[in-house]
């Protein structure tokens, strides 16, 4: 058995270019897979945290989140594309109307 | 007890590398499929963790469903290679450094830190088994439960409201 | 790890995949012939005795086919799809029993590949990667016509999904476990599909959908998109998609019988065990014969009204069937009495003939 702290470690790290991926890409489907990929990381603490004690709570949560990741995808995907059909770019840049 | 390292280097290797290509990939297709690779070695991870019904979770609802929507607004708006030009030339160089500290920060907390980890509970005969997955949900997470299905039931709506024609309007 | 179990795995395995890739061969042959048959027609019987070599004749040809990659495709993911498609094909059927475990050179072998705590879960997971392959292979081809058949068969597939996994539950809540071996031994007596006959009629009409079976070939539409996602494929390429949906087609008949009826069970298994693979082999034949002959007698659907029907039609009776069968259930609890079990099929009946009603005139014909 790898010890915990390996997978906490690959978490941290899956987080951190999660985080990247939001700061450099002006892509809004990108971004969006960029938090995607955050919440994983974050699940794979939650199970690997279960894991170490031995308890079923850290996997409830990360079937919660699972559920609220997809509530959120949809939702989320459905907006961009309202975002694409009046502005024709999904460029984060460009959507700056609320700018003063 | 090498075999398990082995295994879980591998796994992590893959993961990064995955995760690094979805964020440097110029079309969003690649970049999808990095992410759904990505989430696939995540779902072994969780089998090496003893959570096969979170792994099967992942795979179905993942990799299954809201990675075959990006995939489908991907190509329905022709979007793989836009967003490409960034403004700020500072931008992309501050964040690498950013997300460097981040990385080495973490990495070496935790490994300093380790021997502060509580040890590994044994008695994880069935732990993962869907029947008490289940019965979990049903007993102490019966609101939380609840309202999750709630609230898929508000996204399923407002994802129609959203993306009805106009016509309907 | 014993090196022992490691071969009996292994061995089981490559065991699975040459019979079923024999099974998709002969597969092809079977349909050909049948459906020539229901058109009164011969069908091939110039290769070998009754045409029994023409598979051979057909992947020899299939192989000296030339191969085109067209030119602005996507290299990489144009190779990659039909293999993206095929795999989960052959691995869908890991947990599925075919026999009860036997006993050979003094070992006890289970005729399952892996049993799995979570097996319905695993089929779940591994059919709705399977739409990929399929997607990928339409948008690499750069072809708008594969694009939009690859889109519409993946949105007909994600659709028609919820119906399958709530027709799942069906046998699951039955057995209360996810594990397809107790699924098999909870039959012993009945067969879930006499507890459960709209789940069974709702999972035999969405995994015609979910493999693209007429009358839901609609990827395959070649009035509209000129074929569909595979249109720009040819050689073994092509014989790779081909090859998955005659895959599929037998996983797909094998789930449903280990699911409602009764997997390997029959008069006699427990005494003589290799009887159980026979069982299951016939069973299996016989949903493969009804596929053919759906193939053979019914048009296909316009695609509007095929996923009107998934939606509003499949998915509302599988809802009111996983309710009324988790009622059911229920009160054979609360009263300690499996008679009450017999309350699911009433309830599930009226309910689907009420369903039937008020949806008469939005499938079949009208405006919606």
């Amino acid at each position: 058995m790898v010890p915990i702290y390996y997978y906490i470690a690959l978490s941290a790290v899956l987080f951190a270019l999660g985080a990247l991926g939001v700061l450099i890409r002006r892509n809004a489907i990108i971004i969006f897979m960029a938090i995607e990929l955050m919440l994983n990381a974050a699940n794979l603490a939650l199970v690997a945290f279960a894991r170490l004690h031995g308890e079923l709570s850290g996997q409830v949560f990360v079937f919660f989140v699972m559920a609220v990741a997809a509530a959120e995808v949809a939702v989320g995907l459905a907006l961009i594309v309202k975002i694409f059909e009046t502005k024709q770019s999904i460029d984060i840049d460009q959507l700056n109307l609320m700018k003063g | 007890m090498s075999v398990d390292y082995v295994l879980f280097g591998g796994l992590a290797l893959v993961t990064i590398l995955s995760a690094l290509g979805m964020l440097f990939s110029r079309n969003a297709v690649y970049s999808a499929l990095y992410l759904i690779f990505n989430f696939s070695t995540i779902a072994v991870l969780y089998l090496m963790l003893s959570a096969p019904f979170i792994a099967l979770a992942q795979i179905t609802v993942y990799a299954g469903a809201i990675m075959v929507l990006f995939l489908f607004v991907i190509m329905l708006l022709g979007a793989e290679q836009r967003g490409q030009a960034v403004r700020t030339w500072w931008m992309q160089p501050l964040a690498l450094g950013l997300a460097g500290i981040l990385i080495f920060e973490a990495i070496y907390l935790i490994f300093t830190h380790r021997t502060s980890f509580p040890p590994l509970r044994q008695a994880v005969g069935d732990l993962g088994n869907p029947l008490q997955i289940g019965e979990q949900l049903f007993s102490n997470y019966l609101l939380a439960f609840e309202a999750v299905a709630l609230l898929l039931l508000v996204a399923v709506i407002g994802a129609i409201f959203l993306s009805r024609g106009r016509k309907l309007r | 790890m014993d090196w022992a179990s490691l071969a009996e795995w292994t061995l089981k395995s490559f065991a699975l995949i040459f019979a079923l890739l024999g099974g998709f061969a002969y597969l092809t042959l079977f349909e050909r012939k049948l459906i020539a048959r229901f058109q009164v027609r011969i069908g091939p019987n110039r290769a070998g005795p009754f045409g029994l070599l023409q598979p051979v004749a057909d992947g020899i040809k299939l192989i000296f086919k030339e191969e085109l990659i067209p030119a602005q495709a996507d290299k990489i993911i144009f190779i990659l799809a039909p293999i993206i498609t095929v795999v989960p094909a052959l691995v869908i059927m890991a947990v599925v029993p075919f026999g009860p475990p036997i006993q050979l050179f003094g070992r006890t072998i289970s005729l399952q590949i892996i049993d799995l705590n979570v097996g319905v879960l695993y089929i779940m997971a591994i059919a709705s990667v399977s739409v990929y392959g399929i997607v990928l292979a339409g948008w690499s081809s750069n072809n708008k016509y594969a694009t939009l058949g690859g889109i519409r068969s993946s949105a007909q597939m994600i659709s028609y999904e919820l119906a399958l996994g709530l027709a799942f539950t069906g046998p699951v809540l039955l057995t209360s476990s996810l594990s397809l071996a107790e699924i098999v031994e909870a039959q012993r007596h009945i067969w879930f599909v006499l507890y459960q006959p709209v789940g069974a009629f709702i999972f035999w009409i969405s995994t015609l959908a979910e493999v693209n079976r007429a009358p839901f070939d609609m990827p395959e539409a070649e009035q509209e998109l000129t074929a569909g996602y595979h249109t720009e494929y040819s050689g073994m390429k092509f014989a790779l998609f081909f090859m998955a949906e005659y895959i599929k087609m037998i996983a797909v008949s094998a789930i449903a019988v280990t699911l409602f009826f009764g997997g390997y069970r029959g008069p006699f298994v427990d005494q003589v065990p290799l009887l159980g693979p026979i069982y299951f082999l016939l069973k299996v034949v016989g949903f493969l014969f009804l596929m053919v002959w759906v193939r053979a007698t019914l048009p296909r659907i316009r695609y509007d009204r095929l996923m009107a029907f998934g939606w509003k039609v499949l998915f509302s009776l599988a809802l009111g069937n996983a309710m009324l069968t988790a009622l059911g259930v229920l009160l054979a609890d609360m009263f300690q009495n499996s008679l009450w079990l017999w309350s699911i099929p009433v309830t599930t009946i009226a309910f689907f003939l009420l369903v039937a009603y008020l949806m008469r005139g939005s499938i079949a014909g009208g405006n919606r």
